[in-house]
């Protein structure tokens, strides 16, 4: 191997360097994802319409944000589990808050608003209390988000059971639905939403002081501390963003449907860790980027869109979805060894 | 005919030669110290014999036959077992578990299940003939550092090792348990074992090897029967040029200005009472055995560790709630002992080390971005002024430096801070003669500009080479104070290991050793 790898060095041939350059790029992601594309377009030409170009968009933007959030996260080398139970309390509460059947503000100026702080603030505290936990009991973000996710998706539903007979909570005002479904100048407000989110989102972790000290915590916590980072503060605060953009996420989700529900996002939570981690976030923490993300959660969804649309049974397209995965971990998995040598 | 017999040993990496002809041979019964700076190449040598890696050119001839180890499995099987820095132990499993976990003794041939009987009886075999006395069945957690090397030790006896490679075997070990390891080598080759010993640490290379080799910059560069090598001659030949100091001249003397005052300081079960003042311009060095509560001294007063009764101050001010942080703000720094552990972020950059500890005052007062021009001009100044010797210091990551250079970059991280106070753990540990000097230059200036220095070190040459005042610390306490012109390693050493109650002064040799 490494006798190859040698010659490699010595005489770089042309396909050898692209190869190269292309498995050490950044985009390595994207590259899947525009090969993806191409490969079955020949299979499922409509892929290529603006329509279903437009699906596949708005399919990404609030998974973006969830799994940006989780980006944090992951970054000081933990895990947020409770984000699906985020989305749908915020959703519930949300819905409680500005619903014309019954809600806190119902038929006021401030209904919308309301509910929308209601929402962020529904993701903050829950964020707060996983940061707690984890900082001032010591317990691992596994344990502490699982128990959250569960007790959260319970509350949820329970506090549903107060404000509807049904299981969910309609008849939501027109100025909330319009900024799930509506548009500014061609764009979508989600699009606007999700945009301001992620390039926040980047210049925090690309420019900041805290994104270096989250950075910082992933990468060696102890030196970290010893360099005088307050790790507890710095952990804190990736919890809580990714509250908040479960959050705004819920806001996303909650207007295109129409309606708060508390069953919101349930199935979605390996689509999310799945999304950062296939995009080159490392579950061992220290190391992930926004854009990475980006590329991690368009490849999950392209390839989301395209199997259904091939028209294959669920459970096929969760073989298919699996092996693909399975095949970028590979790919990671081959460019880290690779890496290792230099 | 000699053992093992290396001639003209060659590898490369990428394209670079780093091993350039190296040959030695190795007789039954008798030690081979090799010793050489970081990079010479031991390591790489050490490897291709134990099966690590392939060399590229030059042959191996063991007990006359070519040997060509596959892998390290084959190098065991032929005789050669290597017994790294870092033990390949798990921690979790028992002693016995641990010896046989390559080849557990079998009910039967076709029985996959262990015959915990015979596992345990020639556990016990193996464990007698390196003096451990705990009971096979011990979690291999619960022993110390240097009961731990002694079972890699029994493993290679397991499998009836011909030759044993040892690679800095006394790093994390007390002195006590050197010399416990030593009295094994010592039996070890009156059974006719043949054993390769690297290290730093001269003095122990010259008390046990019986040959000496010494490797510079990928080749052998001298070597010989040990009486013929004094250390003057390995070092000189090691570094390639007579080091006619081991220490910088200091160039400033103490003032009479108080940076650091400590007084009082206790903390039960870890130290009793400390009270002491650290000057303007001082290097004062703290002495003391493992375990003297030097460095929870030191993690006590960089607010990592919470402290009783006392008080500290910095510049005539008390730290209240001392913290990390809190800490730094008041000028103080902290390079620890544990390099990878504590200091440092391996799988980052220099440039993202250095900058770790000086982010806030280099953000913007309104975005709180970093300024990043302004900080990398400062981060490459500082790695000039510590000599730093890599390409790129915005792309190279950490773990591709050597020690040496690791250590700077913790340096120049503390060093960016410009800090009034700094307190530095084993600054040297695990760290080759060049660079050694290199660091306490580094020190001399930083004091000379008028900062103190307070360091703690296991080496009583570097103490008494370097230091203003020496203060030694037994049990938490600090026993004695030693002032400059009036050293006396002796001494020194007499009072780091006074005892308390009925326990009689250790070994003498250790002391003599120490001393050296």
């Amino acid at each position: 191997m490494i006798a190859t790898s040698i010659a490699g060095e010595a005489r770089p041939s042309g396909p050898r360097r692209l190869l190269r350059h292309l498995l050490f790029s950044e985009y390595l992601v994207l590259y899947l994802s525009l090969a993806y594309f191409l490969a079955v377009l020949p299979f499922v030409p409509q892929m290529a319409s603006a329509e279903v170009m437009r699906n596949i968009l708005s399919d990404m933007l609030p998974l973006l944000v969830v799994a940006i959030g989780q980006t944090f996260v992951l970054i000081v080398a933990g895990i947020d589990l409770s984000v699906t139970s985020i989305i749908a309390m915020a959703s519930v509460v949300g819905a409680s808050v500005m619903t014309g059947d019954g809600g806190y503000l119902a038929d006021s100026a401030l209904a919308v608003p309301g509910a929308m702080i209601a929402m962020v603030l529904v993701g903050l505290a829950i964020g707060a209390f996983n940061g707690f936990c984890v900082n001032r009991l010591g317990m691992p973000p596994f344990i502490v988000t699982l128990t959250t996710m569960m007790f959260f998706s319970g509350a949820a539903i329970w506090f549903t059971t107060f404000h509807t007979e049904t299981s969910s909570i309609a008849n939501l005002p027109h100025g909330f639905v319009v900024l799930g479904q509506g548009n500014l100048g061609g764009v979508p407000h989600a699009l606007w939403v999700v945009a301001a989110v992620g390039i926040a989102a980047h210049l925090v972790l690309a420019r900041s002081v805290l994104g270096r000290r989250l950075y910082a915590c992933g990468q060696n916590r102890r030196a970290a501390a010893v360099s005088g980072v307050p790790v507890g503060r710095v952990i804190a605060a990736a919890f809580l963003i990714s509250g908040a953009c479960a959050a705004v996420a819920s806001i996303l989700y909650t207007g295109r449907l129409q309606t708060g529900t508390p069953i919101l996002g349930q199935t979605i939570l390996l689509d999310i860790i799945g999304a950062v981690v296939i995009g080159g976030t490392s579950l061992f923490g220290g190391k992930g980027k926004v854009l990475w993300t980006v590329f991690g959660v368009l490849f999950l969804v392209l390839i989301d869109t395209s199997l259904k649309m091939l028209g294959l049974s669920l459970f096929s397209v969760f073989a298919i979805k699996g092996c693909v995965i399975l095949l970028a971990a590979v790919i990671d998995a081959v460019r880290t060894r690779y890496a290792a040598r230099f | 005919m000699a053992l093992l017999d290396c001639e003209n040993l060659r590898k490369s990496f990428f394209g670079v030669e780093v091993l350039h002809g190296v040959s030695f041979s190795l007789d039954r019964g008798r030690v081979l110290g090799l010793v050489g700076e970081n990079g010479s190449g031991k390591s790489t040598t050490m490897n291709i014999l134990g099966g690590v890696l392939r060399r590229d050119g030059g042959r191996i001839r063991l007990d006359g036959a070519d040997y060509e180890p596959r892998g390290p499995k084959d190098a065991l099987a032929r005789g050669i077992a290597f017994i790294h820095q870092e033990l390949n132990l798990f921690e979790n499993l028992s002693i016995e578990e641990n010896l046989f976990i390559t080849g557990f003794p079998r009910l039967g041939a076709a029985i996959p299940f262990i015959n915990r009987g015979r596992m345990r009886r020639r556990a016990r075999e193996l464990l007698e003939q390196v003096d451990i006395r705990h009971p096979p069945g011990t979690p291999v957690g619960q022993l110390s550092q240097g009961e731990r090397q002694l079972v890699e030790i029994a493993k290679a006896l397991s499998v009836d090792a011909r030759v044993i490679i040892f690679d800095e075997p006394t790093t994390s070990l007390t002195r006590r348990e050197a010399d416990r390891l030593f009295g094994i080598i010592e039996r070890l080759r009156g059974r006719g074992i043949a054993m390769i010993y690297i290290s730093h640490v001269l003095g122990d290379v010259t008390r046990i090897c019986d040959d000496i080799t010494v490797l510079r910059d990928g080749a052998v560069v001298g070597g010989g029967p040990v009486a013929q090598m004094p250390t003057e001659r390995m070092i000189s030949l090691m570094v390639g040029r007579t080091l006619d100091q081991l220490f910088p001249e200091r160039t400033a003397t103490p003032t009479d200005t108080p940076v650091l005052e400590v007084r009082g300081v206790s903390q039960p079960g870890v130290v009793h009472e400390i009270d002491f003042t650290l000057h303007a311009g001082e290097v004062l060095g703290i002495a003391g055995l493992m375990g003297a509560g030097r460095s929870e001294l030191a993690r006590i007063l960089f607010g990592l560790d919470s402290f009783k009764t006392g008080t500290i101050a910095v510049d005539g001010v008390a730290i209240e709630a001392p913290s990390p942080s809190v800490c730094m703000d008041r000028g103080m720094a902290f390079l620890t002992e544990d390099r990878r552990g504590e200091g440092l972020m391996m799988h980052a950059t220099i440039a993202d080390n250095i900058a770790l500890a000086s982010l806030d005052e280099y953000a913007s007062p309104w975005t709180r971005f970093v300024e990043r021009t302004r900080l990398g001009d400062e981060v490459g100044r500082i790695g000039q002024k510590v000599r730093m010797r890599a390409a790129d210091p915005m792309a190279t990551l950490v773990r591709h430096l050597s020690g040496g250079n690791q250590q700077k970059v913790v340096l120049a991280k503390w060093l960016l801070r410009e800090p009034k106070v700094f307190i530095l753990d084993e600054p040297t540990r695990g760290i080759d003669v060049g660079a050694k000097f290199e660091i306490y230059k580094i020190i001399d200036t930083l004091v000379a500009d008028g900062a103190g220095v307070l360091m703690i070190s296991s080496e009583m040459e570097e103490l008494i080479g370097l230091c203003d005042r020496i203060l030694v610390m037994n049990h938490g306490e600090i026993q004695a104070e030693f002032r400059r012109g009036d050293f006396d390693s002796g001494r020194i050493l007499e009072a780091a290991m006074r005892r308390r109650g009925t326990e009689a002064a250790a070994a003498p040799a250790a002391a003599m050793r120490e001393a050296v």
